[in-house]
């Protein structure tokens, strides 16, 4: 039976994460960290949790040691922050390509310099290449029922994939807020016992990790690229199943108020909350504006996505990272990869908040609607914007 | 939606009593959050932590900027941190000091809020608990400005926290309850 509780959003996640019996935690403990992984290792210093807490010298040793604990067919989790995620970089490429069934929390946070590990999605969006599945939870209550979600995603024998789970650090990590948390016994009717598609095995033994050399690289990358692709209807009939069991329905994008709607912003994460806010008292004042969320990110939901939007004029677009030098923020890149050629596509607006920690206010809204309603009158599509830069002025690039 | 802000420094627990106002509100089924302002953890130095209750479900997790109520948990924050920043004319400042409101509005002008209750939490606290730790004694006064959270529960959450060393906590609690000053307006 579900509890409603006041609890730190990281204690909730890591009692979801024991709930889902994980056989192994790998983890380095200091910052950046969240308490998950401490709450974790207290979990199983104390008895609750039969599991064995791998507290190893690095990142880059975290998630090499979950490697090896998936590959043995262990239910395998940790969790990570900021540069701690960037240190683990070239072994999140190997989990994935070895199709490994893990699961990883990263609460989001800056990348230094200057030295910073407050909110931001600077972390994750560096590590959107490594072809693991990717979601963003909006609040603790997201987060927490994610857990299960994600190790049921990951060890489905249709998909055999690692999966992050983002959420937002600080505003959603170290929030205290009610939470209706599953019950170990819950979990269990949702989230079968893992059974690995292969595993090491002495007795059979076969190699996994091999050189791929010329010949098999790209058919191997294509492997990949199919797997994940695929991964989209196992990941839909999931969450539908988690709604009709426990009554929280999640979809691949969700939507918030975009019926009829001419302006509609799109983001990810935390912000989104306080953004509906925001557009309650726009609508309730006649402005017809809505939100548009991906809730998962890899592989990207375009179809679904495209359906969301459908009808809007503008797009408004809210990024917490940027690639210097480069073409903006990277949901503002994908969803014109998603929208170019498509007849009536929106334009454009995108925008740079939130880095390193700096809060969205709600009329940090009203400061974007405005450029995206010049748009909608005709003005010119301005080039993507750092906003929030101090002095009043929009920083434009 | 009540917004509050709690002012104190590095171990005085702060977070902590930010923390049990939105666990007893949460726990009488309506909603609430509580987070630390959040920055380089140092015992000793000035900290912020902040807390809303509301009927509805709370969807900002922006720091508080105007908030409804601020405790000052350690007397020498008045003199480095304008605590009052933010308050509206019915704003709330309750405040850990051995001084009266007259003497406060003398040495602090606009940094004390516009409806002051004082209490001397360090001294309760030391009787009581044996510690300056005034986080839970600064509630017993927060409690008796306000009605926002039953006592019963608040107590509840704080034995549940606190275990075998919560009845100092609670005696301290009640003794702020009872002996804080909550100044009288003309009028």
């Amino acid at each position: 039976m579900s509890v409603r509780r006041g609890v730190e959003v990281s204690i909730a996640v890591a009692e979801a994460a024991g709930f889902c019996d994980v056989d192994v935690v790998a983890a380095y403990p200091i910052t950046p960290q969240t308490h998950i992984v401490e709450h974790l290792a207290s979990l199983v210093a104390d008895g609750h949790l039969d599991a064995e807490f791998v507290p190893v010298e690095s990142e880059h040793a975290a998630m090499s040691a979950c490697c090896g604990s998936a590959a043995a067919g262990a239910r395998t989790f940790t969790a990570t922050s900021s540069q701690g995620l960037a240190l683990m970089h070239e072994v999140l490429f190997i989990a994935a390509a070895l199709r490994l069934p893990m699961v990883m929390v990263v609460a989001n946070r800056a990348l230094s310099g200057p030295i910073n590990i407050w909110n931001d999605h600077s972390d994750i969006m560096t590590e959107r290449d490594v072809g693991w599945i990717a979601l963003f939870a909006e609040n603790g209550q997201e987060a927490t029922d994610l857990v299960p979600i994600c190790h049921r995603i990951s060890e489905d024998p249709r998909v055999q994939l690692p999966v992050m789970l983002n959420f937002d650090g600080f505003i959603v990590s170290h929030m205290i807020e009610p939470i209706e948390q599953l019950s170990k016994e819950e979990i269990k009717t949702f989230l079968p016992d893992f059974a690995p598609v292969q595993r090491l095995d002495i007795d059979n033994p076969f190699t996994m990790g091999p050189v791929g050399m010329p010949n098999v690289y790209t058919e191997a990358k294509m492997a990949g690229e199919h797997a994940i692709r695929a991964s989209y209807e196992p990941i839909v009939e999931i969450f539908k199943d988690f709604g009709d069991k426990f009554g929280r329905y999640y979809n691949p994008v969700e939507s918030y108020r975009t019926d009829g709607a001419d302006i509609i912003f799109v983001m990810m994460g935390a912000i989104t909350e306080t953004a509906m806010t925001w557009v309650d008292a726009q609508r309730d004042a006649g402005t017809k504006v809505g939100i548009v969320r991906f809730r998962l990110w890899r592989p990207l939901p375009a179809d679904d996505f495209k359906k969301a939007v459908a009808g809007a004029k503008v797009l408004a677009i809210l990024d917490r990272h940027f690639s210097p030098g480069g073409p903006g923020g990277p949901v503002a890149q994908e969803v014109k990869y998603t929208l170019y050629g498509t007849d009536n596509a929106p334009k454009i607006v995108e925008v740079v908040v939130g880095l390193g920690g700096r809060d969205v206010f709600p009329e940090d809204f009203d400061d974007i609607y405005k450029r995206a309603e010049a748009v909608l009158n005709g003005a010119p599509v301005p080039p993507f914007e750092l906003t929030q830069v101090r002095g009043g002025h929009y920083g434009k690039i | 939606m009540l917004e509050l802000r709690f002012h104190g420094r590095g171990g005085q627990g702060a977070v902590t009593s930010a923390e049990l106002l939105a666990q007893s509100a949460i726990a009488k089924g309506i909603y609430a959050q509580a987070f630390p302002s959040f920055g380089p953890e140092r015992r000793g130095a000035p900290v912020v932590a902040f807390a809303r209750i509301s009927e509805q479900p709370i969807r900002n997790r922006t720091a508080v900027r105007h908030p409804n109520i601020v405790l000052v948990l350690d007397p020498s924050i008045l003199r480095i941190v304008n605590t009052a920043d933010g308050l509206p004319p019915d704003g709330i400042h309750i405040i850990n000091t051995t001084k009266t409101i007259a003497e406060l509005r003398e040495e602090f002008g606009d940094k004390i809020g516009p409806n002051a209750v004082t209490l001397d939490a360090n001294h309760i606290a030391q009787e009581e608990i044996g510690r300056k730790i005034t986080n839970t004694t600064m509630l017993g006064a927060l409690l008796r400005a306000t009605n926002i959270v039953d006592k019963d529960i608040l107590i509840e959450k704080l034995k549940e926290r606190f275990g075998r060393i919560a009845d100092g906590n609670i005696r301290s609690l009640n003794r702020a309850f009872e002996e804080c000053c909550i100044e009288k307006k003309e009028g």
